[in-house]
């Protein structure tokens, strides 16, 4: 599904450069549920921009779902991400002048559906968030877990092949993460393969496997025994 | 192709971000709003300028004849100098192609009666050619021609003005005027550009009028046109010669202002034309001061604009938007703005000025005015403007790595 090998990524800071990511080796398998963990600095935001290619390596290799993703120009980049991947962010990033339908439709704008094919779609997938009923609410009516409910719709949307959540629930109270995790969970019952940067263990214990990053290296990389996080809810 | 959703789009975010539109909608609105009003108050500076000299051919000389103040060649001071039929002949002759149209003018004044309308009216006797050196507008009929003038004939041409007095709806064509004493056969009437007074006037010939007034052969003042190929100082360098054969002709000393007067428009001209070249100076730079000014604001709005999306297209490029069509979007939505708002702006100056120029007449500004085609052109340069100013921030912001515009900060 997801192949990395000896990754390296430097920032220019002033005169130096920071060297954030020194050589990451990393395989994900399709339906797996991986948490990517470490404190601010060691470098799991950055692996995460560039799996998503939102970001490019300096050096090393990805390969996603047996594409080779280097030296992309714009337009390229943009239809792999809009293909490939789904993105979830902490702060939701819902464009506030759309609803909740529209947000969710946005990346089949981009896809070149039809309008009606996309409404249909978006309802889809915001009935399968259960916030059918708020269609046509604007972000702004909704609440934090409602938000980020839309996002993962929204992220679903173009059936990407993976996933990156980028601390999806670092906006949100204890009570309404498990909900949201669990929702994650379900999506990955269904085979969804995800990935989870997070700095929070109780959400990195919901996931099947945890990767620990410090000072831009793969420190520790396990499985574990999946905690649901339906029996918190 | 018409991309329909790609328009839905674009009025979703116009409609829903009404603050953002409307303060640049307002700014193209009220720079071509300015524009229009300031170029049409210029215009009718200019259009004022230019019917104070409307009414008489400009390239028109004006001889007339006086007393002598000085003596000279042995004959007193205080002699009078009649202008003759023999004169203008000699004119004419004597600088044949330096002149385009000439004409004598005889001036009486007549109390004309038709029916039982009685009213007090100026008479001009003059040849063919002086309509067009009065710039004379026929409406009905025919001017005074060579052969009225032949044959000494009692036609007259009569303003409209006198028309409406004397035969208030009717038309006044073929019917018989009386003339202190004598019948006259209306063959024309006639409009003029110039004030009222001009058409309060009746034309006669010139030879009837010296036949029935006094029976001799005098003029009351020559009327030349000169050729319009002369330049100014060509036209003024004739007109000093005219005056200097003439002079000679009546033994006048060189030196004496009144007995033989030249008036050349020519000179005048010099001075309109300076001035109409100074006007159109300073509409050039009021347009383009009011221009600059409107590029200026819808700049620093379209950079702004772009500023506050710069997370919208972050998020638009996480989802997969190629840049082409960021650009697009954010193009084509202030390219809409500015030309309804421009276009908005140009229809409230152009009625701000239809409702304001019975006001303005009040101070020399007359039909202040705009041409379409100069108001569409400064729109379409503040369009453009504006979609230059927008285009560069917008191709920026697409390139913007979008992880650098979704920062949560």
């Amino acid at each position: 599904m997801l192949k990395i090998s000896q990754l390296h990524k430097s920032y220019p800071i002033g005169d130096s450069s920071l060297h954030v990511l020194k050589g990451i080796d990393l395989e994900v398998e399709s339906g797996e549920m991986v948490a990517i963990m470490g404190s601010s600095g060691s470098g799991k935001s950055t692996l995460l921009n560039i799996i998503g290619i939102l970001d490019e390596a300096d050096s090393g290799e990805y390969t996603l779902d047996d594409v080779e993703i280097k030296n992309l120009n714009e337009k390229k980049a943009a239809i792999y991400r809009n293909k490939f991947l789904g993105f979830i962010f902490q702060s939701f990033n819902l464009i506030n002048y759309k609803n909740a339908l529209e947000n969710v439709a946005l990346p089949l704008y981009y896809q070149g559906l039809k309008r009606k094919e996309r409404q249909e779609k978006g309802k889809f997938h915001l009935k399968k968030v259960g916030l059918l009923d708020w269609a046509h609410h604007l972000p702004s009516e909704l609440s934090g877990g409602q938000k980020q409910r839309v996002a993962i719709a929204r992220a679903l949307a173009a059936d990407p092949k993976l996933l990156l959540a980028d601390e999806p629930t670092g906006a949100l109270d204890t009570t309404t993460s498990y909900e949201i995790m669990e929702f994650l969970q379900q999506l990955n019952d269904e085979g969804k393969t995800i990935l989870i940067v997070t700095h929070e263990e109780d959400i990195a214990e919901m996931c099947k496997r945890i990767i620990r990053l410090r000072d831009g290296v793969i420190m520790e990389d396990k499985k574990v025994n999946q905690v649901r996080a339906s029996q918190y809810v | 192709m018409f991309d329909l959703d790609l328009w839905r789009e674009i009025f979703q975010s116009m409609n829903k971000n009404r603050t953002r539109t409307l303060l640049s909608g307002f700014t193209v609105a009220f720079a071509i709003l300015l524009f229009t009003i300031l170029i049409g108050i210029a215009n009718g500076l200019g259009n004022t300028f230019q019917q104070g000299f409307a009414d008489d051919a400009i390239n028109a000389i004006f001889v007339r004849t006086g007393r002598t103040t000085k003596a000279y060649d042995g004959l007193q001071a205080g002699r009078r100098i009649q202008l003759k039929n023999e004169d203008f002949d000699y004119i004419n002759e004597e600088f044949k192609d330096k002149i385009q149209y000439s004409t004598v003018r005889i001036f009486k004044s007549v109390n004309a009666s038709y029916k039982g309308e009685k009213n007090n009216y100026s008479v001009r006797a003059v040849n063919p050619d002086h309509q067009f050196l009065e710039k004379t507008l026929i409406k009905d009929g025919r001017y005074i021609s060579l052969l009225d003038l032949n044959n000494k004939s009692k036609s007259i041409v009569i303003g409209r003005l006198v028309e409406e007095d004397l035969f208030s709806k009717e038309s006044a064509l073929g019917e018989f005027i009386n003339l202190s004493g004598i019948n006259y056969k209306v063959v024309g009437v006639f409009t003029d550009e110039g004030n009222d007074n001009e058409e309060r006037v009746i034309y006669m010939p010139a030879t009837t009028a010296q036949l029935l007034y006094g029976n001799n052969d005098y003029v009351d003042e020559i009327t030349l046109g000169y050729n319009p190929n002369l330049s100014v100082d060509e036209a003024i360098a004739f007109s000093n010669k005219l005056t200097k054969r003439l002079k000679d002709r009546f033994s006048v000393a060189p030196t004496d202002q009144s007995a033989v007067r030249v008036f050349n428009m020519a000179s005048q001209n010099k001075a309109v034309s300076q001035f109409q070249f100074a006007l159109g100076l300073i509409i050039i730079v009021i347009g383009l001061g009011t221009l600059i000014a409107g590029i200026v604001g819808i700049s620093n709005i379209m950079i702004f604009i772009v500023k506050e999306r710069t997370k919208e297209i972050g998020i638009r490029k996480a989802l997969g938007a190629p840049p082409r069509k960021i650009v697009s979007l954010i193009l084509l939505e202030s390219i809409i703005i500015t030309a309804i708002a421009g276009y908005l702006g140009l229809v409230l100056g152009v009625a701000i000025l239809e409702w304001a120029n019975p006001l303005l007449e009040d101070y020399f500004i007359k039909e202040a005015g705009v041409s379409t085609n100069i108001v569409v052109t400064a729109t379409i340069i503040l369009v453009l403007a504006g979609s230059l100013a927008g285009y560069l921030p917008a191709k920026k912001a697409s390139k913007i790595k979008p992880i650098v515009a979704l920062r949560n900060d």
